[in-house]
């Protein structure tokens, strides 16, 4: 009989340590930021907050899950809706901009059972014609009336710099706690799993992973996480428009952010967040000719450098700045 | 030992198993049993059926005909996930590790969601079956740069941690040297020993003769033999299955 050989799980790094704190102090900068940085700041970080949760959410979709939709926008509008009809019926705006987002995360786990049966390109269809189906109606809504959208009128009623405030540190707090939402899934078995039925679904079944139940875990945080960022973008435009709310541009930002950063990294989409972020300081329109530019240069790294920037550094270095896997490190006798 | 387990009631079966892709009738009419504590070898020339028997088996797919029974329960309709956390665990004949994780990483999802253990406990039936397999000095490798063989005692490696009543082993020894051969026969015959129901499809005949109570042998789609080894091997219709292909 063997002795049992002794050993330890290194889950923490000296390096994914250092990251961690350094990320708290940053968070508690940003806390503050509002109350010295000009309000320009103040609404360029928050639009970059949106963009990073939205990279985030849809890497955890394709990077780890496998799931890669084209219709994350329907979750996006559909966030943002719920949130303005909330008000309607007399919700504090800023609750409802919370509260609206997990009601996103309802319609995305009733939709799971029927999206989640299809397979790759099937799903990626079937997520852009649900996102196009709840946009129209949506539009039926005579509060919304129709192509023209309406306002979120309530916000109004707050002073701006406050209003400004106060979206800035929705999208922080919606931002810092999805980001740990997903490092903490990843880091655990239902992370594990989503990730092997990333890489054979059948093998993954033959383990007896529950792959049903994995995707749907995985799809309703995405679900809430894009509706979050519908929400802090309807806050800071005020109006909601069905066409953009629920446009596909959102699809092609967040491609962008993620091929380019580095997709099933956690780094990457943040790297390709802020990417895009400075692109759009230099380049900001939502012109066809634009979208088509980022689509082609999304496509241009999925073919000649698919790791992403992040992933082609953690090629060539050990370095982890976050740590989702498990290293075993065995104690010598 | 093996003889008296051998004559209690069947803990695996298939029950006049048809299996269709399309047109083509790949399992016609297979009847398949497997005792508890018992260790079966299947045989059988390339595209006999053996490996689509197994994935009707453990779930892969469905049959198109035949009733799969677990401990004489009904599992014909019950997925593959359903099947394994019950105790059926197969190894793929081309091995399906999953590649963005590494080998430790891989066999630990088994024991979590196979086996169902948690935490240290579930860690620790990792670390123990990738000593059993050979596979512990590289744990932490990324099962992306594992070559054909390690890949297969990852099969062996993730199956085994899923705590299985039952193993189906899809052609695990090929490519194997003497020794290594050798040593994966020993473990087999330990899990044996062990009370698990061993199903082993094998080309190789002499590494299963050390271990099989019984072998079951395949062509075109239908059980041809079924009983004592040494017998099986000497039935006529065998050896006219085999005729011109190589059977070592
Ligand atoms: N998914 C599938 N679709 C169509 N045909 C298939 C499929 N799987 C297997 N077959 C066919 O079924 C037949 C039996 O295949 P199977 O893999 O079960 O044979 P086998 O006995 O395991 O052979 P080998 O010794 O080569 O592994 C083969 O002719 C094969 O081409
Ligand atoms: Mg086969």
């Amino acid at each position: 009989m063997m002795s049992p050989v002794s050993f330890a799980i290194e889950r923490w790094t000296s390096a994914s340590r250092l990251t961690a704190a350094l990320s708290a102090a940053l968070l508690a900068v940003l806390v503050i930021l509002p109350l010295f940085a000009s309000g320009l700041v103040v609404d360029k970080a928050t639009t970059l907050f949106v963009y990073v949760l939205l990279a985030v959410m849809w890497n955890l979709l394709a990077g780890y899950a496998g799931l890669v939709s084209v219709g994350q926008q329907a979750f996006f509008g559909i966030g943002a809706y719920f949130a303005l009809r909330l008000v309607d019926f007399g919700v504090p705006p800023y609750m409802a901009l919370v509260v609206g987002p997990l009601g996103a995360g309802l319609v995305g786990a009733a939709l799971s059972v029927f999206a989640l049966r299809l397979k790759g390109g099937e799903f990626a269809i079937a997520m852009w014609v649900i996102a196009e189906a709840l946009r129209i109606a949506v539009m039926f809504d005579p509060a919304v009336q129709g192509e023209t959208g309406t306002s979120l009128l309530a916000l109004n009623a707050f002073d701006p710099e406050l209003r400004r405030n106060l979206t800035y540190w929705l999208g922080l707090g919606g931002l810092t706690a999805m980001l740990v939402a997903t490092f903490l899934l990843l880091r655990s078995k239902i992370g594990a799993a989503a990730q092997a039925i990333r890489d054979d679904e059948e093998a993954a079944g033959s383990i007896g992973i529950d792959v049903m139940r994995i995707k749907q875990i995985i799809f309703v945080l995405a679900a809430v996480g894009c509706a979050l960022a519908g929400t802090v973008w309807l806050a800071s435009a005020i109006t909601f428009q069905p066409r953009t709310s629920f446009g596909v541009q959102w699809t092609v930002f967040m491609l962008f952010m993620v091929l380019v950063g580095g997709l099933g990294t956690f780094e990457g989409p943040i790297v390709g967040a802020v990417i895009f972020f400075l692109l759009q300081e230099i380049f900001g329109d939502f012109s066809v000719w634009y979208l088509a530019g980022l689509g082609f240069v999304a496509i241009a790294f999925a073919l000649f450098l698919p790791e992403g920037i992040a992933g082609w550094i953690q090629n060539r270095s050990e370095v982890r700045l976050f740590v989702t896997g498990r290293k075993l490190r065995i104690n010598p006798q | 030992m093996a003889a008296d387990m051998a004559s209690s009631s069947p803990l695996l079966q298939g029950v006049g198993i048809d299996k269709s892709f399309g047109a083509f009738q790949v399992l016609k009419a297979v009847d398949f049993h497997a005792a508890r504590g018992e260790a079966i070898g299947i045989v059988g020339p390339n595209g006999a059926g053996k490996t689509t028997l197994f994935g009707v088996l453990a779930g892969a797919f469905p049959p198109t005909a035949g009733t799969v029974r677990l401990y004489g329960d009904d599992i014909t309709d019950m997925s593959a996930t359903a099947r394994c956390r019950r105790g059926i665990a197969r190894t793929h004949q081309v091995p399906r590790p999953f590649l963005g994780m590494s080998v430790f990483e891989n066999v630990l999802a088994a024991a979590n969601h196979g086996a169902g253990l948690a935490g240290g406990t579930a860690e620790a039936l990792a670390v123990e079956t990738l000593e059993r397999t050979a596979l512990l000095h590289l744990a932490n490798r990324p099962a992306a740069a594992l070559g054909l063989l390690d890949r297969k005692r990852l099969e062996l490696a993730r199956a085994l941690a899923t705590r299985p009543q039952v193993i189906l082993l899809d052609e695990i020894g090929g490519g194997l040297t003497e020794v290594e051969l050798h040593l994966l026969t020993d473990l087999i015959g330990t899990l044996k020993g062990d009370g698990m129901t061993i199903v082993w499809i094998e080309h190789i005949l002499h590494a299963l003769l050390r271990i099989i109570d019984r072998l079951v042998c395949m062509n075109a789609g239908e059980v041809i033999a079924d009983g004592e080894p040494v017998a099986v091997m000497a039935d006529p219709h065998v050896m006219r299955a085999y005729l011109g292909s190589g059977v070592e």
